[in-house]
């Protein structure tokens, strides 16, 4: 069974983020990692392998900057057996629509029974790519799943939505999406750090995926950010002082705000 | 000595492992008295913790010192000093000498389950008479055939009312002072072995600490580490391994409760300002920190030299002896400029104050050290 599991490289939540002249994220002067929703990803992927009947691979696949690699690199600690970073300038700035294509080719390339990926990414959270590459490769998608099964090439899923509690099945090859509730991803051990130095990590060119850098891009974007204000400093607030209509005087400005 | 991406990364683990699966527990455990070493150990293990110098044919890393380095300073992080010990005892000064001197079969029955922290060792040398002047121990070990049969007393023994098995520091001939000493690996099932009192501590609550009764417990000769009769230098040697345990976390400590008073102290306001802006607090804090980054750099040179095979005996007694007073005054300073709320249990200064008196005195008090440095530099100390 051959498992890839697409993650991506996002700046870090708990540091400052910041957008480019271009107005696309800066992905290259900030520091990056492992976008955190993959390592649920990731970790999934890794159990299904060690729970596998048979052999079982799990292959890394991530776009983006040089830098990128650090965030395969994190998922071959963890465990993947190999990675494949596809780096080409001509990507910056492409949107989700532009990654799924970019990524599909790169599934078509490598090939795989399943395809795994995070909820969303930390940084853009849209949480359309599973979807957009499962049409993308004409195979089913299991998405936000919080739980997974695998018997065979049949896999079940978990989907806890706000009203519903669904169980939805599909036979691979197949797109799978798990949620940070699926499970808890392990950290690289000091001999999963060791491990990680002799792994392959495969680079590709748009060119080896036969996509045209006009697909992809800030020109091939179906929207474009217009402009990018810096949220405004905090206000000190207001500090009501109870001098016997406190009360009155909260729900007076909560009610303003409609909030009651 | 300059620390690569591996030791990075390696810190990075310790450090989720310290955040995620100890830190959340320490206030419960403090408050118990113990941690569940059996259900922690294996948990330290799975990240690398307990086994990073020693032989991978035991489970061990194979890594060299500098990553028992950066262990150690992310153990300093911890929010309870006890477990960060408590994992030090297992890892650099219970098992050092056997698995440097131990034969395949005591490595087989007694290290391996170390390293996977499925069974957990102590380190017995203390009695209630006899603390630093270790050549005065009375726990005697007569032969008997194939057999030691041991009995005596052993305190302030850290894990001790939860250890498999205990390395022993008893006499074995009757030749006297550092003569006649050995190592012998006890299972804390034998009979005749039985802990008579947990200890009440003023600090490192999360770590047991105890008192420990042989009454003519049996066990194989075969069990000696290294050569019967050379058991105080072998632990003379272990002692050393040890006090880089308590140089090296100390860093972390020292770094951690600094960096929160210098946030604190940035968003303090007193008389009109931030507490930070008073050049008294701002410079004493800065000086701390410069005197954390001294003994951060004399670590790293110690652990070169400890990993060129030099004797590092001087190097790690000016260590131990440094960071002991340095975590005190860290820890007097850090609550002190907490003011009131420093004094109370809620905030973390209260611990780590208490926790950071016990530098001074365990693995070798200061005076201990100073014994050592002035011998090395001649003087009939």
């Amino acid at each position: 069974m051959k498992i890839v599991v697409c993650v991506k490289f996002a700046p870090d939540s708990t540091a400052p983020r910041k957008f480019s002249s271009d107005d696309t994220v800066d992905r290259v002067s900030v520091d990056g990692i492992l976008s955190e929703l993959d390592e649920n990803a990731v970790e999934e992927a890794l159990k299904i392998r060690e729970s596998a009947a048979s052999d079982a691979e799990v292959v890394v696949l991530t776009m983006g900057p040089e830098q990128a690699r650090t965030a395969i690199t994190k998922t071959l600690q963890m465990g993947a057996d190999a990675g494949v970073h596809v780096v080409d300038d001509a990507i910056h700035g492409s949107d989700s629509i532009a990654s799924s294509r970019v990524l599909a080719a790169a599934l078509e390339r490598t090939g795989f029974d399943l395809a795994v990926c995070g909820m969303a990414s930390t940084d853009g959270g849209m949480s359309v790519v599973p979807a957009m590459l499962a049409e993308r490769l004409g195979v089913p998608q299991l998405t936000m799943a919080s739980e997974v099964k695998v018997d065979g090439t049949a896999v079940t899923i978990r989907r806890d939505g706000e009203v519903a509690t669904e169980t939805v099945e599909a036979t691979m090859p197949l797109v799978l999406s798990v949620t940070d509730a699926a499970n808890e991803p392990r950290y690289p051990s000091f001999k999963g750090i060791m491990a990680a130095k002799k792994k392959p990590v495969e680079e590709l060119t748009l060119g080896d995926l036969g996509v045209d850098a006009g697909e992809v891009g800030s020109a091939a974007a179906w929207t474009t950010v217009e402009s990018i204000e810096e949220r405004p400093a905090r206000t000190a607030g207001t500090i009501v002082t109870d001098d016997g209509t406190g009360a009155d005087q909260l729900v007076a400005f909560l009610a303003e705000r409609k909030f009651v | 000595m300059r620390l690569t991406e591996d030791h990075h990364d390696f810190r990075s683990s310790v450090r989720h492992f310290v955040d995620t699966v100890v830190n959340p527990h320490v206030d419960e455990w403090e408050h118990d008295g113990a941690f569940p070493a059996h259900d922690l150990f294996p948990k330290a293990a799975a990240v690398g913790l307990l086994g990073i110098e020693y032989d991978p044919a035991y489970g061990g890393l194979g890594a060299d010192h500098s990553f028992q380095l950066v262990a150690c300073e992310e153990l300093g992080r911890l929010r309870s000093a006890g477990v960060g010990m408590a994992i030090g005892v297992q890892s650099m000064m219970a098992t050092p000498s056997l698995a440097e001197l131990g034969t395949d079969a005591q490595k087989t029955e007694f290290l391996a389950p170390a390293i996977a922290g499925t069974a957990v060792a102590a380190i017995a040398v203390t009695e209630p008479d006899t603390g630093s002047d270790v050549a005065r121990l009375r726990t005697r070990a007569r032969r008997d055939g194939d057999d030691w049969v041991i009995s005596g007393r052993k305190t302030f023994i850290t894990n001790g009312t939860q250890a498999d098995w205990i390395c022993l520091l008893a006499r074995t001939s009757d030749e006297g002072g550092y003569k006649g000493i050995s190592q012998i690996l006890v299972p804390t099932t034998t009979p005749g072995f039985s802990v008579s009192r947990r200890l009440t501590k003023l600090g490192n609550h999360a770590s047991d600490t105890a008192e420990l009764v042989f009454d003519d417990v049996r066990v194989p000769v075969a069990n000696t580490i290294g050569e019967v009769g050379r058991g105080f230098q072998q632990q003379m040697q272990q002692f050393v391994v040890e006090r880089m345990y308590a140089a090296y976390v100390t860093v972390g400590q020292c770094d951690r409760a600094l960096e929160q008073t210098r946030r604190f102290a940035l968003e303090r306001t007193v008389f009109g300002g931030p507490l930070a802006s008073k050049q008294y607090v701002a410079f004493r804090l800065a000086e701390l920190q410069a005197q954390v980054d001294l003994l951060r750099s004399h670590n790293r040179q110690t652990c070169e030299a400890r990993i060129a095979g030099e004797d590092i005996t001087r190097m790690a007694s000016v260590a131990k002896l440094t960071a002991g007073r340095l975590v005190r005054e860290v820890a007097d300073t850090c609550l002190q400029f907490h003011g009131g709320m420093g004094y109370v249990e809620e905030t973390w200064t209260s611990r780590f104050f208490r926790d950071a008196r016990l530098a001074s005195i365990g693995g070798g008090a200061d005076e201990v050290m100073l014994q050592v440095l002035a011998r090395l530099d001649g003087l009939p100390a």
